[in-house]
Parts: structure tokens; C-alpha cells; sequence
């Protein structure tokens, strides 16, 4: 194997349909697609090479469910035994009443006052079938439901950028403006703190600036500096 | 050979491509050729409304091609029109064939294109903007179709046809081609024309359209990396 061959290095750019690589010697990986001997892009984004594997990371995009991820949702219907919740993908989750922590007797028991229309929650998904049935499950310890606070919306593509790596981006973001933020893997995020303002400033800055370099830097400076656009 | 306004007979109008130009859409593009200009916005995947017209193995696409009441010298009557509904169908059938729509199972993706200005050539540039559109809003696609009609005028043969050369042209051939692909995904035929004549278009239209993908793929950069 010789990297030599690849058409596109780590980091470029690539849009639909580009070839990556003329060879059987590499391995199409996420929203990638072999076409004869060749790999080529599926979707518009950054080229990503780990071994060979090559890959796109996607610069937009919706989001769509996969097992084990935490998201933020809001609750549309509440029914007999669960709750309809929108996760902002293509596909409405379901909360059923097996998924929530302790006995609650149906028959007895009003489950809006649980989790009322309108009540945003954080949750993590339990199952996703070949039919975009999806489960949600609130076992988890971190899983919970927001009282007061602001949910923002942002691409889900940029998720992995605004937490950064392990969680650095986020955790400087929230040490700097003692805000609390919880950031859903399927874009939805949610903060309270007084900074709250500042803090959906600088969510926006990475989101428009994702792309580029040193941008923990960047955030830092504007963490210092507490505006994100310096006036002139 | 010079034609009516000075190109030469392979040569495109002035093209210009703009990825990200509606806020609120998941993907949006602008594209210019000459005095046409079409706008196209995607949205989704998203849920599919009415659900009885969810496929439980794929993607829906649902395309809507408008023309603005401004877009031609005489009041363009607003609401859907038979020749609206036809190119609808055409642009769809298109784009289809690239994206992966096995990869969302009873979703929708739609797509409005609305012409704002008209000058020949409004299938065309439906085509262009709504692939980039696609491509901006992070649609998995095997990759970008570009369009272009080529003619033939007194003998010759030409591409891009503006308004004032379709009306003199004896022929008209919109082709949709798919350059990574080396396939087309839409050939019509408005004339008669000799076995010759189709395979001579169709070669020097694939040429334009791969000028076109180039186009396409630098607004797409434009957009992202900044």
C-alpha cells in the first residue's frame, strides 16, 4: 500500500463524485463508494485517510440516529404508553414508558405530567431498525429534562467541532462563561448561565468557521476578549 | 462562424454559479447562464407528508419547477402549468439516479426551483442549481450533474442556446450528463434531426457540461472553505 496513490490528501476538499483513489488497495469508509477500482466522494466535505480507509467528514448535512447517541429532543405527543419526541432528523423518536426509570402504572398514573408537550429532554438512543424506528431510553445517568435555559439549533455536521476533541472546545466554553451547555449529537443544544448570549455568539463563530485552522485559539482569544467581533 | 451575440460555437454564455444563497433551505444554489437565472432550494431529507406516500425502502424526491410571473417579457401566469409539471418530472428524473436514497428509508427530499429570469435554456439551469443545491446540503450523491441544450443553426452546430438562437435553431437537445460518471441522466429532442447530427451534439454538449461540473465544484468550495 503507498499513499502516493491517492488522488486527494488529508484535509482537502472534495464535493460528489471526486475521485480519492484509483485502487482496490483502499477501503471505501464513511460516505465513500467504490465504483470500479476507484473511491470516490458521496458527500461534500473534508478527505479524512486512516490507514486504508478513506473517508469524508461532511460539511453539512442532516442528522440521522445511531445507537448510543445522547441527543436533545423536544416532546410533539404524548400517548398511552410513551412520548413522541422530534429529534431534528428525518425520523421522529419514541420515548415509551419502558424507557424511563422507575414503575409508572399507565392506568393510574397522567404520564404528561411526566414529560408534557413541549418539554425538551436530553436522551440517548436506545434502537434505530432498518426501518428508522427510533427508541430513546432516559436510563442513563446524565439523561434528564430542561427546566428554563435556551435551546439553539445548529448543523449537526459541526457537533463534532464545537466539542471538540474529547470534549476540549465545550469544556473551555464552559469554564470561561460558567454557563451550562449540553450539546446534543444531533445539533440541538441547550445552555442557561448568565452569558448566555455570548455563549450562542461564539456556537455560531465555530460553526461558520469550522473549516478552518487553529480555531481553538480562536475561540480562546474570544474567550479573553468576551466579544466575538472586536468593534473597529 | 460568429453567432448573434458574438460566442463562438462551443462557447458557453457568461456562467455564473453561486452554493448557500437561502438561509433557511438545507441547500441552495444560484445559477446564471446569459440572462437566465434559476434559484433552487433543497430541504431534508426530512419526514415524508402525506406518510401513505412514504417508500419504506428509499427516498422520495419531490422537485417543483416554477417559473417567476416576471421571469419572461410577457406576464408568466403563476401556478402550476403543464410545461411547469413537465420539467418538474424531467429535472427529478435527472437528479434521481444520484443520489442515495436507499439511505433514508421513507424520507423526503424536495427540491424548489424557481426562474427568475428566462432567456432559453431554464431546464438547463434547473438542473445545474439544484445539483449544487443537493451537493450543499450534504446529499450523498454519486456526483454532479450538469446540463446544457446544444442546436443546430444553419448547418452548424452550437451550445447554450440564449433566447433569440432557439427560436432560429432547427433543432433543440438538453443534455444532462454526469462527468465522474460518464453517463447522462437526461437527453430530450425538440426538431428533427439525422443519426449524425444527435451524436455530434450529445459530444460537443458533454464537453460544455464538463466546463459546467468544474463551475459547480468551484462555488461548492467558495461556499465551504473560506
Amino acid at each position: 500500500m503507498s499513499e502516493d496513490k491517492l488522488l486527494k490528501n488529508t484535509r482537502d476538499f472534495v464535493a460528489p463524485g471526486d475521485k480519492l483513489v484509483e485502487s482496490m488497495e483502499f477501503l471505501p469508509g464513511k460516505n465513500c463508494f467504490r465504483e470500479g477500482n476507484g473511491v470516490f466522494a458521496k458527500r461534500l466535505g473534508l478527505v479524512s485517510v486512516q490507514g486504508r480507509v478513506l473517508s469524508v467528514i461532511p460539511l453539512n448535512g442532516v442528522y440521522m440516529p445511531n445507537r448510543d447517541d445522547m441527543v436533545i429532543g423536544e416532546v410533539t405527543d404524548v400517548q398511552s404508553n410513551g412520548w413522541v419526541i422530534d429529534i431534528q432528523c428525518p425520523y421522529q423518536a419514541y420515548l415509551p414508558l419502558s424507557g424511563v426509570r422507575g414503575y409508572i402504572d399507565s392506568n393510574k398514573t397522567d404520564i404528561s405530567k411526566i414529560y408534557g408537550v413541549g418539554d425538551v429532554i436530553y436522551g440517548k438512543i436506545k434502537m434505530v431498525n432498518s426501518m428508522m424506528s427510533v427508541h430513546i431510553s432516559m436510563f442513563d445517568r446524565i439523561c434528564r429534562k430542561f427546566s428554563g435555559g435556551r435551546v439553539i439549533r445548529v448543523n449537526p455536521a459541526k457537533v463534532p467541532r464545537i466539542i471538540g476533541k474529547s470534549g476540549s472546545m465545550i469544556d473551555m466554553i464552559k469554564s470561561r462563561t460558567g454557563c451550562y451547555v449540553v450539546v446534543g449529537q444531533n445539533g440541538t443544544i441547550w445552555l442557561e448561565g448568565d452569558k448566555e448570549s455570548f455563549v450562542i455568539d461564539v456556537i455560531r463563530y465555530i460553526e461558520e468557521n469550522s473549516a478552518s485552522e487553529g480555531l481553538t485559539n480562536k475561540i480562546e482569544e474570544i474567550l479573553k476578549r468576551g466579544v466575538v467581533h472586536e468593534k473597529k | 462562424m460568429k453567432r448573434s451575440d458574438g460566442r463562438k460555437p462551443e462557447e458557453l454564455r457568461p456562467l455564473e454559479i453561486t452554493a448557500g444563497v437561502l438561509e433557511n433551505a438545507t441547500g441552495s444554489a444560484r445559477v446564471r447562464m446569459g440572462r437566465t437565472i434559476a434559484v433552487a432550494g433543497v430541504f431534508g431529507p426530512r419526514e415524508m407528508f402525506p406518510r401513505r406516500l412514504q417508500d419504506f425502502n428509499r427516498a422520495t424526491v419531490q422537485c417543483r419547477y416554477s417559473m417567476a410571473p416576471f421571469s419572461t417579457d410577457e406576464r408568466a401566469r403563476p401556478g402550476p402549468s403543464r410545461r411547469s409539471k413537465e420539467i418538474s418530472l424531467v429535472v427529478r428524473k435527472a437528479l434521481e439516479p444520484l443520489i442515495f436514497l436507499d439511505e433514508f428509508p421513507k424520507a423526503a427530499i424536495d427540491i424548489y426551483i424557481d426562474i427568475i429570469q428566462a432567456d432559453a435554456g431554464t431546464r438547463t439551469a434547473a438542473i445545474n442549481a439544484a445539483s449544487v443545491a443537493l451537493a450543499d446540503a450534504g446529499v450523498p450523491m454519486r456526483g454532479l450533474v450538469s446540463a446544457v441544450a446544444a442546436g443546430k443553426i444553419d448547418g452548424k452546430y452550437v451550445v447554450d442556446l440564449a433566447g433569440k438562437e432557439e427560436d432560429a435553431s432547427d433543432c433543440d437537445l438538453p443534455v444532462a450528463y454526469i462527468p465522474s460518471q460518464g453517463k447522462i441522466s437526461l437527453l430530450q429532442m425538440d426538431g428533427n434531426l439525422a443519426k449524425e447530427d444527435v451524436k455530434a451534439l450529445i459530444k460537443i454538449a458533454t464537453t460544455a457540461c464538463e466546463d459546467i461540473e468544474k463551475k459547480q465544484r468551484d462555488a461548492l468550495r467558495k461556499r465551504w472553505i473560506k
